[in-house]
């Protein structure tokens, strides 16, 4: 890679974390919800955002 | 004005998430095939660069995270507007679902262009610049968005407020888009112009291309299962939910 | 008609400002403590005065040819900091930050008693009414800015030419500010506890007056023309104050919904 090696593979590294990171976000977010559903007494009033932190 | 009947459709939470549903594993397999072939061709095959040598292959990721971070945010606030004025909920759905993609990408372009930066142009990064400074204001437009919704208790406000401020923001759009032809920046001119035939050679545009595709159905793949999430969320209680929840979720 | 409303909520708002002196002075005396106490901060042995005159223990100097900002050695070889260069940074920021301060008594006040209903169920645009308000704001908070800022020039050694050219950028800039300050005041006016996402908000989008406005001093500083940043400042603020008014009024009406 001549040297320049490290940025090439951090670059591609940081952006396949940040696709890894979607897809796993976007899983479980789909999952928890679909499991909040099927139970009849959701635990979160309606309405309720979501915080930040639940992205 | 009477409007064709695909537009309600769009409009049915049930029927959007059933298309979700059928979509997303098409749009999650092209994504794979795509960015394999884009990222093998790009980091194995294709040729060094001339001038850049072996670092030039950011090239392959950089410039392709960046234009999704521009387009999500357009997706995002045209979808927010529209959510708006026709007090459509699914718009605002699909608001809040581009939106943590969006931020994601827009963060990767940040550092990937940073690391790009160091050997190149000798820095990571260069306050005053302004492709850069508006690439992170836009990284604040959807965090700001995404704060602002935390803060309201009731979704409907939520939805409208962040809209507002969803909306104001587009203007960042074009203005990074642009900011590489009005400033004399150390960003290069765009690598793709519709007007000019494209600058890069043949060997090295095809996977430029390919992975420009790849993360564009990527970016689709990921809004419709945030999507489909969103409507689970919001369409809580509803029959038909009950229903495709019992059967099985898709 | 719609002129008389306008003036009408122009002079109503500027009374209203008047009776309540804490309302403008508190971020008036905001940016007089922070651009009065950041030169407090400075170790006095690290400090060159910048372009023109010697440094304290200048040694080494690095004479570069109109360099405001040059990086000079002092004792034991640690940099000494362009006084200039800093003040200019701390008065733009310090600008900055005290527009944010004036936030909350925008339109918290007639959202709590009820004017603000009131006016936007006027015959009159509500835009008009907001352009009001914001016309008052910013001749209450922006205006007296403008006046102080060459006198803070004077405690960071720039030359008048600089101080007055700082001035004409921040008038140029406070309308567009006031904008943006009030965008964020409008989202968030329903609010329990807003202060630190209004922050969020308004900073980045200020960041580019913030950019141009430094910009621009600091070149009128190496005597050359700062055409280019105020133009940009100038356009900045036409965007805002000719969009920003809608969102505006698209915010408070969600925000009362």
């Amino acid at each position: 890679m001549g040297g320049n090696g490290a940025y090439v593979w951090s670059a591609y590294g940081i952006t396949l974390g940040v696709l890894i990171w979607n897809v796993w976000a976007a899983r479980s977010r789909l999952k928890r919800n679909l499991r909040l559903a099927a139970r009849d007494g959701e635990p979160e009033p309606e309405g309720r955002q979501p915080r930040v932190s639940q992205l | 004005m009477k409007l064709p009947i695909w537009f309600h459709r769009f409009g049915s939470p049930p029927y959007v998430y059933g298309l979700a549903t059928a979509l997303a594993p098409w749009l999650g397999g092209s994504t794979l095939i795509l960015l394999l072939a884009g990222g093998v061709w790009g980091l194995a095959v294709a040729p060094p660069d001339y001038l850049q040598g072996e670092v030039y292959r950011i090239i392959y990721i950089h410039p392709q995270t960046a234009y999704i971070s521009m387009m999500a945010y357009m997706v995002m606030a045209v979808a927010a507007g529209i959510g708006f004025i026709w007090r459509i909920k699914l718009a605002h759905a699909v608001a809040v679902s581009a939106a943590p993609i969006g931020a994601s990408f827009t963060f990767c372009a940040l550092v990937t262009g940073a690391i790009w930066g160091r050997p190149t142009w000798g820095t990571y990064w260069e306050w005053g610049d302004p492709r850069l400074m508006f690439e992170l204001l836009l990284l604040f437009l959807y965090l700001g968005y995404l704060a602002l919704r935390a803060a309201f208790d009731d979704r409907d406000k939520a939805d409208r407020v962040s809209a507002v401020l969803a909306v104001v923001g587009i203007v960042n759009v074009p203005i990074i888009h642009y900011s590489v032809l009005w400033w004399n920046t150390l960003h290069q001119g765009p690598t793709i112009s519709r007007l000019d035939s494209p600058a890069m050679d043949t060997s090295m545009l095809i996977p430029f291309l390919i992975m420009v595709a790849g993360f564009t159905t990527f970016f689709f793949w990921m809004l419709l299962r945030r999507l489909q999430a969103e409507i689970v969320e919001r369409e809580h209680g509803t029959r038909w939910l009950q229903s495709l929840v019992r059967d099985g979720a898709a | 008609m719609a002129f008389d409303a306008v003036s009408l909520i122009f002079r109503r708002d500027l009374r209203l400002a008047f009776r309540r002196p804490s309302d403008w002075a508190i971020p008036l005396l905001f940016f007089i403590a922070v651009s009065a106490m950041f030169p407090l901060a400075l170790s006095p042995d690290r400090f060159g005065a910048g372009v023109g005159e010697t440094a304290v223990a200048a040694t080494e100097a690095d004479a570069e040819a109109g360099g405001g900002d040059a990086v000079e050695t002092g004792v034991a070889g640690r940099p000494l900091y362009g006084l200039q260069s800093l003040g200019i940074a701390v008065l733009w920021m310090a600008a900055l930050l005290s527009s944010l301060m004036g936030l909350d008594r925008l339109f918290l006040n007639d959202v709590e008693d009820g004017s603000m209903e009131q006016l936007m169920l006027s015959p009159v645009p509500f835009i008009a009414l907001v352009y009001g308000k914001l016309a008052a704001h910013w001749l209450v908070s922006g205006l007296p800015l403008i006046v102080l800022v060459p006198v803070f020039g004077l405690i960071y050694q720039l030359p008048l030419a600089t101080s007055l050219m700082l001035a004409f950028a921040l008038l140029l800039a406070t309308p567009a500010l006031t904008v943006l300050v009030a965008i964020g005041a409008a989202l968030t006016v329903s609010l329990r506890g807003a202060a630190a996402i209004i922050g969020l908000l308004v900073l980045p989008l200020a960041s580019p007056i913030l950019i141009f406005g430094a910009r621009a001093t600091v070149l009128a500083l190496d005597a050359e023309s700062a055409a280019g940043p105020l133009y940009l400042i100038a356009s900045l603020a036409m965007l805002a104050v000719s969009l920003g008014p809608i969102a505006i009024a698209a915010a408070l009406r969600v925000s009362l919904e």
